[in-house]
């Protein structure tokens, strides 16, 4: 039992802190409130469904295909519905609320409601301390951490890194210095939905895809990112493996452990906020100087 | 004889100067009798249905408004009052068999017990973190409904509970009255003292601290008072569908509750009872041609999100900005054709 919940702990904590990174980083640079971030992690899903089962595409290609098609839809959703109402943060919320109540219908309509399933990157079992693991899950593992790495390196190591983080710290002075904010803005919701996109991809073979398979992640991505702190990467890294342990012990400990391991994942936030109302790794923002 | 023409005089005097000169009032005016007499008029199961739950709906918006809107303290997680006025009323009923006129009184005051004891972990957090933690509320309330489904009756929720009243146009009249006069109710709320602490505490919490107000109370306030209300919409929505389910937990319905709020226009409380009226009839309507049965909720996203391109204060205040003008020196409204004002007299232009 115990090496069942490392390896699903590990696991779902790896696809928890792709979607918790993307959405920290966007909440960070541009202060918006994504609710249609696990929106993106679904379209992905859909797209590999789209392209290695339906169109016949080899997986290797679909899975590039895909990340690419979501990152260029979050792109024309930034700009058609969330920049022209920028200014008004409660339109900026609703509009996200919308966007992905858009996408589950469009899939609804076009997939059916049914759940579907994607063929895995490799079949099998290996088996590791005693336990059987998926060989796909140890792919989900593999991409989340190659992904996790490479963006740290690209926010840590880069130009353009220094540019999203200097934005995220302060708009105001990062814009006064001569940085293009909104070109930052747009990079970054690039980033962030293709994060969400990688997760979808790679957890599309272990879950199934249904259009309604981006709510409970929703609630489980927004509990890690106010558990580690708002617009904090390294909270949210910690946050999402915290959250995943928790729903793994839950699930494999307690008897109906299935129906409560959420309702212990969000005790266990509100239980942090009340000690520590800023997170774990909470960053005080300008406006609450 | 002079004595009984006095009254009906006076009030069709007051009428004139009060109502008739603003078209917002006149709005309000028509869309009450509308509603009183749209039985009469069109005497359809179906519409009374529809209409009936939009002014269910519309408790609910309202109820939302008075927290969110008004204080400032954005409840993502507002059907936690809803599923709770439904959950108890229909659990009252059910295990102890009382009747619905009791279990709806008591129901609304558990959400409103609920409203206060979710406000005091919320008194520690502000803006986003707020909005996000009050999110998961709902949701373990529904892990715990889940874990015991003998008692709460899991997924299936508690069925077969007792209308209020028997027949539906008694049903359409208690909701729509009870709409009308929660929602007189609220907006007095909104325009009292304790409405503008409200407004206060969201504009600057600390400044209003620093007036000597008591902010942790009036937050309180606020959030039991939209518990209440949203507690009566949850309690009336469980039996008149005799059904209490999971759903009435659902994050798609705090969401709804946001959509409407922001939608029609927060901090006004008549906006999102608008946006419900016009949102709800309209996604019933669109569900009735068969072309439209399956993109309804596609259709109402992209209309939502369309409105809020061009007038993202909400559809009530835009369209009122437009046809009121509000006079510079006594800051009272007047209709957009006058060109002095009705009460001072000061150029309007």
């Amino acid at each position: 039992m115990f090496q069942d919940i490392l390896v699903t702990g590990l696991v779902n904590g790896g696809v928890y802190a792709l979607l918790a990174i993307g959405f920290s980083l966007i909440f960070g640079v541009a202060r918006i409130v994504n609710i249609a971030h696990t929106g993106f992690y679904m379209l992905a899903a859909y797209a590999l469904y789209g392209l290695a089962v339906k169109a016949g595409l080899p997986l290797a290609a679909a899975m590039p295909a895909s990340v690419i098609g979501v990152v260029v839809v979050s792109l024309a959703c930034y700009k058609l519905a969330i920049e022209p109402v920028r200014q008004h943060d409660a339109a900026v919320l609703i509009a996200t609320i919308a966007l992905a109540l858009i996408f589950q219908e469009s899939l609804l309509i076009a997939f059916g409601g049914h759940y579907l399933g994607v063929p895995a990157v490799a079949d099998g079992f290996a088996t590791i301390l005693g336990v059987r693991v998926s060989y796909q899950r140890l792919v989900v593992l593999a991409a989340v951490a190659v992904v996790l790495l490479a963006t740290w390196f690209l926010l840590n190591r880069t130009r353009l890194g220094l540019a999203i983080r200097t934005t995220a710290n302060d708009l105001e002075i990062a814009n006064l210095m001569g940085m293009n904010v909104n070109r930052v803005a747009m990079l970054t919701v690039a980033i962030s939905a293709a994060l969400a996109a990688v997760a979808g991809v790679v957890v599309a073979p272990v879950f199934v895809v249904d259009p309604f398979m981006w709510l409970s992640p929703l609630v489980t991505m927004l509990a890690i990112v106010v558990l580690g702190g708002l617009g904090s990467l390294k909270g949210s890294l910690i946050g999402a493996f915290i959250i995943g342990f928790v729903e793994a012990i839950t699930v494999f400990t307690v008897p109906a452990g299935a129906f409560l391991k959420g309702a212990v994942a969000l005790t266990i936030m509100v239980v942090v906020l009340l000690i520590r109302p800023e997170g774990l790794f909470g960053v005080a923002f300008e406006e609450e100087r | 004889m002079r004595t009984l023409l006095a009254l009906p005089r006076r009030l069709w005097g007051n009428l004139k100067s009060e109502v008739l000169v603003l078209p917002s009032r006149i709005f309000v005016l028509a869309g009450c009798v509308v509603l009183l007499a749209l039985p009469l008029a069109w005497d359809d199961a179906y519409v009374l249905r529809i209409v009936t739950m939009t002014a269910i709906f519309a408790i609910y918006a309202a109820s939302w408004d008075l927290l969110a809107g008004y204080t400032g303290q954005v409840n993502f997680g507002h059907a936690l009052f809803f599923g709770i006025g439904a959950y108890t009323s229909a659990l009252l009923s059910h295990h102890l068999g009382l009747p619905p006129w009791l279990t709806v009184p008591i129901g609304s005051a558990a959400a409103m017990a609920a409203g206060f004891l979710a406000g005091i972990p919320c008194l520690r957090l502000r803006g986003s973190y707020l909005s996000l933690a009050t999110l998961a509320f709902p949701l373990i309330l529904t892990g715990l409904l889940f874990a015991f489904p003998g008692f709460s009756g899991g997924e299936l929720g508690i069925s077969g509970l007792k209308r209020v009243v028997a027949a539906p146009l008694a049903n359409y009249y208690l909701a729509v009255v009870l709409m009308l006069v929660l929602v007189f109710l609220m907006w007095k709320i909104g325009d009292s003292h304790t409405g503008l602490i409200f407004h206060a505490i969201r504009e600057d919490e600390v400044a209003c601290r620093a007036s000597g107000i008591n902010t942790t109370r009036y937050k309180l306030l606020a959030f039991a008072l939209s518990g209440l209300f949203a507690g009566v919409a949850g309690a009336l929505f469980a039996h008149f569908l005799r059904v209490a389910g999971p759903s009435s937990l659902e994050v798609a319905l705090s969401f709804q509750a946001v959509i409407w709020g922001v939608f029609g226009g927060a901090a006004t409380i008549y906006g999102p009872v608008i946006a419900v009226f016009t949102l709800y009839p309209l996604t019933e309507l669109l569900a009735s041609f068969e072309i439209f049965k399956q993109i309804r909720l596609l259709m109402s996203a992209v209309i939502v999100l369309l409105v809020l391109m061009f007038m993202p204060r909400g559809l009530a205040p835009w369209v009122r900005d437009k046809i009121e003008r509000v006079c510079p020196r006594c800051k009272n409204r007047n209709v957009y054709t006058r060109h002095s004002c009705r009460l001072c007299d000061a150029s309007l232009n």
